[in-house]
């Protein structure tokens, strides 16, 4: 007896396969990571457009490091392999740089401008780095740096960053800016639409610059 | 029909209700939880849900449902199936009414687990069907299926997806919700449901003659099937398959395993037809060790030769190094110097700021110091390992017997062993009444949050309510532990950092067996429920530097330019300020 493969195998034979564009968003648990994920996710439903992620669940809320792999037209697993990410958004230096060997060859990296502390260098004495060594060591890749923080305050509310963060990025992402706008709206709670809103813009028009 | 972006575990539980799902049991484990917190959170739930105090209570409550003839699921993480395995294992003889499923999610890389058992294992060790899906989608398919397959062959079905389809998000396409609903009918069998050894030999053999139908109709289903593109083939399985569809060329034929008893002729078939077969399938060597067994000529490469790695998960990169390790090409480019940045400072989880148990951890270890014996469990204050209160863990409830173990063994210094309120209802009473009883002198603290934190703060028998949202009468700790036939039993509020010391310092110096209940609830749950403390903050001119309090290791304490401050994440349990030898950390007025 034999059997032809499932929907979605029948992409491999033959004609052209679509490739997916690929992006990390990182930071530190509590960040809003998995919202700013959503967001895009939403954006893609919209458009049409399959999606695939993968997220880091459980230990998130207690501050720990994470990651959410985020492949837009994406057909197959979530996870992106290192050396092959198009874009890392990270709400947090340190960040960026720990999950920067993600990128590929002419990648982007979007990231906020600070660092939160991670308590162990404090306990265990270790050195915490400073922005402008993040910053050298990203020297030979494409950055951005986007002050997200002075931004939220601007828009109307601190936690607001990881909206301010998505609007930069959204120069780099192959969705509809309207997309991300109507996805934003839809998804951050009721009372915030106006600040996020606000947020996205400046977003947009930082990262621009 | 709808597209929505869904998580794995969300879209699972979706097509749970659009099977007429009516009964649904569990205790919570990462990666299975949202799907009864999903369940739990439809608007209309014309079905019975509950979280039960550990897995082979939850796997029996489903059972007994699935008798009467209602459609039931059971859910938990893979090594609560070590749990409900006693069950497992007759259950698959006596078989059911209803449709059964049960829920097993593994973790290959042991993102949150104690190790990376393979599900699979226990399916075929029981001689149930096993559901394998690649994908949220095909999670989500396979599901809906599940229940029909457990009815046409009454028999329960393993469900086992994977970390990264459970917590992983995709467009998925739903179905109609379910409104065909039946009531639970209790029909006597005794030879079906009574298995004294006159009845279970016949209900094994019954068993053993179901498995070919059962394979056969795996095929036909299309759950496994294969596609023939040339003189090389790749068998695969699960999530893995997603990576093998990635970078497959199209010369290569493909046989896609999504669900087990496999078909040995007819996989056969598909071995024979290629000089070289490829398995990658991420856990154990499970569908490699049936191809082995069917291949004749056919050479083949997977673990056993060192193709595809046994341990950790697998991505796009690491298949396409078992393609190259096995000779055989791949589509796509994945560079080989991506290695990350070395020497970053590390940031792990940690116990939340103001979290109660760091601060009975610290007391804990304040009176019975480096000597002292600490085993512990498994919750969130296995963080605590952190703080060097945690020196062993291996499985739900066993820090009560490794501890009591321990201390009958000879070894001479304290031994003081942690656990949650709901590891404790889960396996630790057991060991509780056993320590009692065999005269063990240790302490045991119960960390009592009044929740289940770690897994995204379910409700359990201490919490006072279901899982249905119903109140319920919450357990007395105190009266159980007593009831054991101890009569050390202290509750201490952790926050009162004295208090804790005091009563630490009286169960060192009492003999036998010691209960502590450190109570005090989750903040991240205090906060959900509006109470409010004041943030604390350092008078800098106060502080000497001496950086105690950075030691008790609160992420809310900072140490800047030789000083403490505190940040924005403080809850204000005040521990801190108890801690402080200068007095410098005091409580915010009131502006
Ligand atoms: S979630 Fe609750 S129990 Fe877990 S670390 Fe935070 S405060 Fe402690
Ligand atoms: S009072 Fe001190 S120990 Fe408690 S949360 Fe605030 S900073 Fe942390």
């Amino acid at each position: 007896m034999c059997g032809d493969l499932p929907a979605g195998c029948d992409k491999i034979g033959g004609e052209e396969m679509s490739r997916s564009y690929d992006l990390l968003i990182v930071g530190v648990g509590g960040q809003g990571t998995i919202l700013a994920s959503n967001i895009i996710g939403e954006a893609c439903l919209a458009e049409g457009r399959k999606v695939r992620s993968a997220e880091t669940h459980g230990m998130s809320q207690r501050g720990g490091s994470v990651e959410t792999h985020i492949r837009i037209d994406g057909e197959f697993g979530p996870l992106i392999s290192a050396g092959t990410a198009d874009l890392i958004i990270s709400f947090d230096l340190l960040e960026a740089v720990r999950y920067s060997h993600f990128l590929k060859d002419g990648g982007v990296i979007v990231s906020g401008k600070n660092i939160v502390v991670p308590t162990s260098t404090f306990q265990q004495g270790l050195e915490v780095p400073s922005c402008e060594s993040l910053e050298a060591i990203l020297s030979e890749i494409k950055y951005h740096i986007i002050d997200a923080e002075s931004a939220a305050m601007e828009a109307g509310s601190l936690l607001s960053q990881n909206i301010v963060m998505l609007g930069a990025a959204s120069h780099h992402l192959p969705l509809k800016e309207d997309s991300l706008l109507s996805a934003v709206k839809k998804l951050v709670p009721p009372k915030t639409i106006e600040i996020n809103t606000k947020a996205f813009e400046i977003g947009v028009e930082k990262g621009n610059k | 029909m709808a597209v929505r972006y869904m998580l794995g575990n969300e879209a699972i539980a979706h097509a749970c209700v659009e099977a007429n799902l009516d009964f649904a049991s569990g205790y919570p484990g990462t990666p299975s939880s949202e799907v009864i917190d999903t369940l739990r959170r439809q608007d209309v739930r014309d079905f019975y849900i509950e979280w039960s105090v550990n897995e082979k209570v939850a796997f029996e409550n489903a059972l007994g449902a699935a008798w009467t003839g209602i459609r039931s699921l059971v859910t938990m993480k893979h090594v609560g199936l070590n749990v409900a395995a006693d069950p497992l294992m007759t259950s698959a003889y006596t078989g059911v009414k209803g449709g059964f499923v049960i829920l097993s999610a593994d973790d290959p890389y042991a993102h949150s687990s104690q190790n990376e058992q393979d599900s699979r294992m226990y399916a075929h060790f029981a001689r149930v069907p096993c559901l394998d899906p690649a994908g949220v989608q095909e999670a989500h398919d396979m599901m809906a299926a599940a229940f029909s397959l457990s009815e046409e062959f009454s028999i329960p079905v393993l469900f086992r997806p994977t970390t990264r389809i459970c917590h992983s998000k995709s467009d998925v396409e739903l179905g109609e919700v379910g409104k065909e609903h039946r009531k639970g009918n209790f029909e006597k069998d005794p030879r079906q449901y009574v298995v004294i050894p006159a009845h279970t030999r016949v209900l094994h053999k019954k068993l053993n003659e179901k498995q070919d139908a059962i394979a056969k109709r795996l095929v036909e289903i299309g759950y496994n099937k294969y596609e023939i593109r040339g003189k090389t083939g790749i068998v695969t399985s699960g999530i893995a398959s997603e990576y093998v569809k990635e970078i497959v060329p199209d010369d290569v034929s493909i046989a896609k395993i999504g669900a087990y008893p496999i078909d040995e002729e007819w996989l056969a078939e598909f071995v024979s037809k290629h000089e070289k077969v490829l398995v990658v399938e991420e856990c154990a060597p499970f569908v490699e060790e049936v191809v082995r067994q069917v291949a004749c000529e056919t050479r083949v490469h997977g673990k056993k030769d060192g193709c595809v790695p046994y341990e950790g998960e697998l991505d796009p990169a690491s298949t396409a190094a078992a393609f190259e390790k096995a000779g055989m090409l791949y589509d796509g480019n994945f560079p080989r110097d991506s290695s990350p940045v070395e020497g970053l400072p590390p940031r792990p989880p940690i116990l939340c700021a103001g979290c109660g148990h760091r601060a009975t951890f610290y007391a804990m270890k304040k009176v019975f110091g480096k000597k002292g014996i600490y085993p512990s469990d498994i919750g969130c204050y296995t963080l605590g390992l952190q703080l060097g209160a945690v020196d062993t863990t291996i499985c739900m409830g066993a820090s009560i017997t490794v501890g009591s173990g321990i201390a009958n063994s000879g070894e001479e210094n304290p031994v003081v062993c942690t656990i949650g309120d709901s590891t404790f209802l889960h396996t630790g009473i057991q060991g509780l009444i056993n320590a009692a009883y065999n005269n063990a002198n240790m302490t045991v603290v119960i960390l009592d949050n009044r929740i289940t934190a770690m897994t995204g703060h379910q409700p359990n028998p201490n919490t006072g309510v279901t899982a249905m949202g119903d109140p319920s009468p919450s357990i007395s700790l105190e009266a159980l532990c007593r009831s054991c036939g101890i009569s050390f039993v202290e509750t201490i509020d952790p926050y009162d950092y004295v208090g804790t010391i005091e009563a630490f310092k009286r169960a060192k110096d009492t003999e036998g067996v010691k209960v502590i209940i450190a109570r005090q609830p989750c903040v991240i749950e205090a906060r959900r429920r509006g109470i409010k403390r004041r943030s604390f903050f350092v008078d800098t001119d106060a502080c000497s530097g001496c950086g105690l309090c950075v030691k008790f290791g609160c992420p809310a304490i900072e140490f800047i330019d030789g000083k403490a401050s505190v940040n924005a994440l403080c809850s204000g349990c005040g521990v801190c300020a108890e801690i402080c030898p200068q007095g410098a950390i005091r409580s915010e007025v009131k502006r």
